[in-house]
């Protein structure tokens, strides 16, 4: 909190509109030096995961190289199960329902999204710890058990420092911190109640990641690679966001959510003299929502701003791939979301249209795509984005079960895509992860079990019913259906009947093709991965038989606090 | 609270599903004697629901209801009406012939090193899995409900079509092996294209609902007591919609001309016991749907597309029954004589009156059990000479006379001939469909004509003549199994052919009440009326004049 207090006193001097918050109350310190007040208590499970970051980073500082692995991995998971325990806490206190509150002087909000985003981002944070904490896959390296991650990451591919490093057995356990400065940034990102919070949540999470995705052990060319393509595009997709932000505090002389909307809607006028020649030009507001809106879509993968997605995937170390395409997507969802629905939905009539070509294009455009990939990474790549466009159908139904539709259907995809790849780490040969679809021919017949998970998970993303990704969709559509877009759900189920096509197209290689005689074994991996392939699979039945609970859960969720 | 009946029945063969597949991998036949019993047991329970149904009792009988996720409407509602219970029990009677027959299916699939590979379970899981989730279908009266199975039951079926064909295929293993998931993806798109179709009529109706009563429902009972109250209006177009919706992946299901065409793939494709579960009862849901919730949800709409659907129906009577002729392959012939079937089926249900839907109803008990008589004949004869080609057989019932006299029987109760069951419903579907549209009666005319030219064809090329290849001439006849299993379905459709007076009893006031969801009456007859003297007094169909269709 108190980084972001410096980062605002350098940003804005002439913020004096009427409405306090933290950035006005740090720029207008002239005359008496107040101290914000801070909700300390609200904001606890950002403030926990953030801390458990900073230790994390302490640890890898001081603690001696063989003790850190278990360190850390205690710091990590402590640290996601204290926050989870206080979201839990603060729901139960009702923080989520009546007593919803705009905390830290308006810069975030302790909502119903906030809190069951947050709790989401939370449990999948801890499956990704399990996931990047696995060490049984990788054959030992000269007697040391190690992990997906890189031995040294700063050494040439190839090069000698590498090869000592391996020889080593040096582990890159930096890779926990910088997960859980990532789930902090996420947690921030669903919750932020003005543009800047949004833009500095959106770094905070963002350069972990793109940090993790150069990280991989095996092709690290690939894998910096696609480093180096998430992080430029990131930043140019930052740059938009951050550019649209000036644009909108031109236009409305504030940063803070609800104010904006104020004046949005006509019933704040601003009166900041030194912002005369800009409040309220109509160009402004277009212009800067929508290089806003454009750089939220970027994070979650919408057609026409989705080109890094299938490359970093693929490159990626999966694990990191599985956290990301699960945790982003609700983080960057939660963020959208609260945008539109606080901020802009006096512009309704403007970005709909917009949103429905979006999510249009996303849908049928992910899904074709998809049919001619041969590597399983893209693929999941490519059905991710389809998956962006039916949630985005979901934000456009523009309601309450709008919102508590998109919550839902996050909690049951992020799951599901989070036991999907950690199946894709199992699934080795000498090179390491076999990727390549061919290689899954007849992994039915070795090992039906795998099969079988893997089986269940494509079935779920498919959206066969009695899986949650059925009951996810379902919701989702029917939300979209009663806020008017009939035709989008018509264009759902067609992009959902093409998706169909090749999640079954790896079904029938994995049941119905003869087994290659060169083709990967499965890893027996840890109780750590079983444990994260285990839970996808029971999320993914409980949500699909019986998801009454949990939409009640979203349902009651599903108001934003204002 | 009551026993809940239906739920058991249902219910029972899942959880039958679960334990046969946990058999260890050593004990298969253990396996095959735990999926049979549990079909037997099923066939009992299936039984007593026919017992305990009334047919002068209310419209939907056995009711069972409770919450399931109140956010979609959705409620987990079960209740059978006349048409129901009796596909239900088809259901039933079915599997364990189905069973029988393919008690050796799963063990051609070779044998792995991997103590986990269990082909023989994981064949009768899945058929059981089947069963349940038609069961279910037959049973809901909730429509999501039966979408979620009517939708859940394609991953079963799937992997019975792709995983488990005929070993000795012509074109060669690795070829066949192709094939075969051609077949089973073909199915599995076409059947899930039609249910995401669907889907968004299931929305959509939730939506519609959810305008005019308040709170959107999917309870089949409550929304026909709102359409009969007038709480409930649709708009004429909404209907048609979402009629379309509904329509489309019934017709896929059932198969309709033109989406018929992932049949003749799959049934010539999967083992023939295999094929009479997709034909013989899978397919059925989709005619029963419409039935069901096509007629009964929009009856508006229904009749508007009756002119076009009756149209299909005859394209596919006289396609499927023409094609069937040119069949080299004998699965592919008896998949092509399904959709012809099919076709009267469907002529029946969309004739709008009362011999013609009791007449379709009729047809899909029939039809199962005929076709079951036939395919699985014709399997055995598969398994003996390894080849489907009709060219590869001649002379058969020299060295097989059991074999080829239930083959006979079989034909010839595809091809309705009279004194077999098939013969008293198609009789009422074409009398059903001529005393409204008489031009479509007289043209369905000509498919019983064609069907008798590919049955006796058939049967002349394989079984009469001399014997002339080697194979055939050291060729087994029946074994006690295969006897076992055939002789009851013949039994079945010579008993119901002279005497289907319980089965049209339980199915008649079922169909007055869907003919007055489409407030339709029986036309008053033009043709001379006949009286209770007549034979067709067999059927228990009250004549038109005699105020039968009037019913309130």
């Amino acid at each position: 909190m108190i980084g972001m207090t410096d980062a605002a006193s350098a940003g804005g001097a002439s913020a004096a509109s009427g409405v306090p918050s933290l950035w006005t109350v740090a720029a207008g310190a002239g005359d008496t030096l107040q101290a914000p007040s801070i909700e300390y208590g609200k904001l606890s499970p950002v403030l926990i995961v953030l801390g458990a970051a900073a230790l994390g980073v302490l640890i890898d500082a001081f603690a001696p190289r063989r003790a850190r692995y278990s360190a850390q991995l205690f710091v990590a998971l402590a640290g996601l199960a204290a926050a989870f325990a206080a979201v839990i806490g603060l729901a139960a206190s009702g923080a989520a329902t009546t007593k919803a509150q705009i905390a830290g002087m308006g810069a975030l909000a302790v909502d119903g999204p906030a809190l069951f985003l947050q709790g989401t981002l939370l449990l999948v944070g801890i499956v990704g710890v399990f996931t990047f904490a696995e060490r049984r896959l990788e054959p030992a390296a000269h007697g040391s058990r190690v992990d997906s991650f890189a031995a040294q990451p700063a050494s040439v591919p190839g090069g000698e420092g590498e090869q000592q490093a391996v020889k080593a057995g040096w582990t890159t356990t930096e890779v926990f911190p910088l997960l859980m400065f990532a789930v902090g940034g996420m947690l921030l990102f669903p919750a932020a109640n003005d543009l800047l919070t949004l833009f500095i949540a959106l770094e905070v999470f963002s350069l972990p990641l793109y940090l993790l995705c150069a990280l991989a052990r095996r092709r690290r060319l690939l894998s910096q690679e696609a480093a180096v393509k998430y992080f430029l595009l990131g930043a140019f997709s930052s740059a938009f966001l951050l550019f649209g932000t000036a644009l909108l505090y031109g236009y409305a002389g504030t940063v803070n959510y609800s104010s904006i909307a104020r004046v949005v809607a006509g019933t704040d006028a601003v009166t900041d003299p030194v912002l005369a020649d800009t409040t309220g030009n109509d160009a402004l507001l277009l212009i800067g929502s929508a290089l806003v809106v454009m750089g939220l879509l970027f994070k979650v993968g919408a057609v026409p701003f989705h080109m890094w997605t299938p490359d970093v995937y693929q490159g990626a170390p999966t694990p990191v791939t599985g956290f990301m395409a699960a945790a982003t997507k609700v983080a960057a969802f939660g963020a959208l979301l609260r945008l539109l629905y606080v901020v802009l939905p006096g512009l309704r009539w403007d970005w709909r249209p917009v949103m429905w070509g979006v999510a249009i294009l996303t849908m049928l455009g992910g899904a074709v795509v998809a049919i001619t990939q041969t590597d399983i990474k893209r693929l999941l790549a490519y059905s991710s984005i389809a998956h962006a466009g039916f949630l985005l159908a979901g934000v456009i139904a523009t309601s309450e079960d709008g919102i508590s539709s998109v919550l839902f259907y996050l909690a049951a995809y992020s799951f599901v895509t989070l036991g999907a790849f950690a199946v894709v780490t199992l699934v080795r040969d000498a090179g390491g992860e076999a990727t390549h679809l061919s290689k899954w021919a007849g992994l039915g017949r070795r090992s039906p079990l795998l099969a079988a998970v893997f089986a269940v998970f494509l079935l779920a993303f498919a959206g066969i019913p009695l899986t949650s990704g059925f009951a996810g969709k379902f919701a989702v559509f029917k939300a979209a259906a009663e806020g008017g877009a009939g035709a989008l759900v018509v264009v759902g189920v067609i992009a959902s009947a093409i998706a169909a096509f090749f999640y079954l197209r790896v079904i029938v290689l994995m049941f119905f093709s003869e087994p290659r005689a060169d083709g990967p074994s499965v890893a027996v991996p840890s109780a750590m991965t079983t444990s994260a392939i285990a839970l996808g699979v029971v999320v993914t039945v409980v949500l699909g038989v019986a998801p009454q609970y949990f939409l009640d859960l979203a349902g009651q969720a599903g108001v934003f606090v204002r | 609270m009551s026993f809940p009946l239906l739920t058991v029945t249902a219910a029972l063969p899942a959880v039958g599903a679960v334990a046969t597949a946990a058999v260890p991998a050593a004990r298969r036949t253990a396996a095959k004697w735990l999926a049979l019993a549990v079909s037997l047991a099923t066939l009992v329970l299936s039984g007593v629901v026919l017992a305990r149904f009334d047919p002068g009792g209310a419209r939907y009988q056995l009711t069972e209801s409770h919450a399931w996720i109140s956010d979609f409407g959705v409620r987990y509602e079960l209740g059978v009406d006349g048409i129901g219970a009796a596909l239900m029990a088809l259901t039933a009677l079915l599997v364990p012939f189905v069973i029988g027959a393919g008690w050796h299916d799963a063990d051609q699939v070779e044998e792995r090193e991997n103590s986990r590979w269990r082909p023989t379970q994981g064949f009768f899981a899945l058929i059981l899995a089947v069963e349940a989730m038609v069961l279910v279908s037959f049973a809901a009266t909730d429509v999501f409900l039966f979408y979620i199975f009517f939708e859940a039951m394609l991953i079963p079926m799937y992997f019975l079509i792709g995983g488990f064909g005929d070993r000795a295929h012509a074109a060669g293993e690795e070829e066949g092996a192709k094939q075969r998931s051609y077949a089973a993806v073909k199915f599995l798109l076409y059947n899930l294209a039609g249910g995401l179709v669907m889907l968004a009529a299931v929305i959509g109706l939730f939506v519609v609902s959810a305008d005019s009563l308040g709170e959107g429902t999917f309870s089949l009972p409550e929304l026909l007591k709102a359409r009969a109250s007038g709480d409930l209006t649709i708009s004429t177009t909404t209907e048609r919609l979402l009629f379309l919706g509904f329509f489309a992946a019934f017709a896929i299901k059932a198969p309709l001309w033109p989406l018929h065409t992932w049949l003749p793939n799959a049934m010539g494709e999967a083992t023939a016991p295999v094929a009479v579960l997709i034909t013989a009862v899978v397919d059925k849901v989709g005619t029963f749907a419409m039935l069901r919730f096509c007629l009964g949800l929009f009856p508006n709409a229904s009749e508007w597309a009756t002119p076009v659907v009756l149209g299909l129906a005859l394209v596919s009577v006289l396609y499927g029954a023409l094609l069937a002729v040119g069949q080299r392959d004998m699965k592919r012939l008896i998949a092509y004589a399904s959709i012809s079937h099919f076709g009267f089926i469907i002529l029946g249900v969309f004739a709008m009156t009362s011999q013609g839907q009791g007449g379709a109803t009729l047809y899909m008990v029939f039809h199962g059990i005929s076709t079951a008589a036939l395919m699985l004949v014709a399997g055995f004869l598969i398994s003996r000479r390894g080849s489907r080609l009709i060219a590869d057989y001649g002379g058969v019932q020299k060295v097989a006379p059991v074999l080829a006299g239930t083959f006979l029987v079989g034909g010839l109760a595809t091809l309705s001939l009279p004194g077999l069951a098939p013969f008293v419903s198609e009789f009422l579907v074409l009398v059903g469909t001529f005393s409204r549209y008489p031009v479509a009666g007289i043209v369905a005319t000509a498919g019983i004509v064609l069907a008798a030219l590919y049955v006796l064809v058939l049967y002349q090329r394989t079984m009469t003549g001399p014997v002339r290849k080697p194979e055939i001439e050291k060729m087994p006849d029946l074994k006690v199994r295969e006897l076992a299993v055939v002789a009851p379905l013949v039994a079945l459709l010579l008993f119901l052919g002279v005497f289907p007076k319980p089965l049209t009893e339980i199915v008649n006031p079922a169909v007055e009440h869907t003919l007055s969801d489409v407030q339709k009456k029986d036309p008053e007859p033009q043709h001379p009326v006949a009286d209770h003297t007549d034979p067709s007094a067999w059927f228990d169909y009250k004549p038109a004049g005699h105020g039968g269709g009037d019913h309130e």
